[in-house]
């Protein structure tokens, strides 16, 4: 094809996406959408993966079957998450495979928030509320996204996370009504995951790199900066609920723009996160890779029999 | 690693009355596992009653670029739609 044709074919289908058509996987896209795409998706699937972990470490632990039932049943919901997003991805022609080795090798990432440690059962509540709650702001937009598989499997996810949030914020109220030392234990929780979580709607507008051609594509539909601010705003009520101090001296309505004004980010604590060197970066990694190597064997056991069973069958007939 | 599990493309009927709709994908060894695991990833909210599993690779699907060719003469044949006929409007249910 010419550089004029492919020029042609790309004018057409921005004006498809900009018509609020959906883009398929078999239709012509360009090769940057495509890898975009596979970037994005892929990113979104090892952060619902990785993100089982911090509270996994908590389910054998649960302080009743209530609770227990309920946090099982919200990391097996990741897990799907992950699922969805992984199969919504290989439609654009990359294998699982391909994306396990990617973010075993860290050439991938994932949400850094899953980079912290989950010290006490108060931080079920908190993630649950704080970080589910982060993820639906960041995910509700993206349902109508252009490419199809994607905005397919963010209706599914989207559906399921408001029990995920709601379950958390229930913990974070069971506690807060609780003892002295169970209301000390949830704001603990909050002071550690409130900065982490505002970090996890992304950098800063002035520093976000793919946003013009992200919002184009309706990979984005608001900035990172409105999302923040969205997302304090609807927060710090839930927070005075629970009677709860959200850990940010600067934090202050303004009567004027109708939002809350907010402290600086530590964002050099965010890209040492990125880059690797948060408190748990290496131990999810090492769990993640030792559940793969671990697993091969019956991976491989399972595709033996299946075969067996295949070449019998044959036989038979 | 030898080989990788195939992918299945999951179909799902919600409820009798209803027809089979894709609901995605997933690998799996075998038909027996797609089912099983259909039902855990596609299925925990009661969102069905019957799953179809079909190996991905036994799917033949029509290609985008024969669109024109293969969708396009439809749009001319307005006389498949009721609304091509004329009649006069003391004509009773019809
Ligand atoms: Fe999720
Ligand atoms: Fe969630």
């Amino acid at each position: 094809m010419s550089e004029h044709e492919v020029k042609k074919l790309e004018e057409i289908f921005e004006a498809r996406i900009a018509r609020d058509e959906k883009i398929e996987p078999k239709d012509w896209m360009p090769e940057k959408y495509r890898k975009t795409h596979i970037r994005q998706m892929s990113q979104h699937a090892h952060s619902e993966i990785v993100g089982m972990l911090p509270e996994g470490n908590w389910i054998t632990r649960a302080p009743s079957l209530r609770r227990k039932a309920a946090l099982l049943a919200k990391v097996q919901d990741e897990a799907g998450h992950g699922l969805y997003l992984y199969s919504a991805c290989e439609t654009l022609g990359v294998s699982r495979d391909e994306l396990f080795e990617q973010l075993h090798s860290g050439k991938a990432k994932y949400s850094s928030i899953f980079n912290y440690p989950t010290v006490t059962w108060a931080d079920m509540g908190a993630i649950g509320w704080l970080v589910d709650g982060a993820a639906i702001i960041n995910q509700v937009p993206l349902c109508n996204t252009s490419f199809g598989p994607y905005a397919r499997a963010m209706v599914r996810v989207c559906k399921e996370e408001s029990f995920h949030q709601r379950q958390g914020y229930e913990i974070m109220l069971t506690l807060c009504k609780g003892s002295e030392e169970q209301k000390e234990m949830a704001q603990d929780a909050l002071n550690r995951w409130w900065w982490p979580s505002l970090m996890m709607l992304g950098p800063t507008d002035a520093e976000s790199v793919h946003t013009e051609q992200s919002m184009k594509w309706k990979l984005k539909r608001k900035s990172n900066d409105e999302l923040r601010q969205q997302f304090i705003d609807q927060t710090v009520p839930q927070a005075d609920i629970l009677g709860l101090t959200i850990p940010d001296p600067d934090l202050k309505w303004n009567e004027e723009t109708g939002h809350y004004d907010f402290g600086e980010i530590d964002w050099d604590e965010f890209w040492q996160v990125v880059k690797g060197h948060g408190p748990c970066n290496k131990e999810r990694m090492k769990a993640r890779v030792d559940a793969w190597e671990n697993g091969a064997w019956v991976r491989d056991a399972a595709m033996a029999h299946a075969e067996k069973k295949q070449k019998n069958l044959k036989e038979a007939i | 690693m030898k080989k990788n599990w195939p992918l299945w493309e999951i179909f799902v009927r919600s409820k009798n009355g209803l027809e089979h709709r894709h609901f995605g994908s997933l690998h799996a060894s075998d038909a027996e596992m797609a089912l099983e695991n259909a039902r855990d990833v596609y299925t925990r909210r009661n969102e069905g009653v019957s799953i179809w599993v079909v190996e991905s690779k036994n799917i033949t699907a029509s290609n985008p670029d024969d669109n024109g060719e293969l969708f396009e003469p439809a749009q001319d044949k307005v006389y498949r739609h009721p609304t091509f006929y004329e009649l006069p409007d003391d004509v009773k249910h019809m």
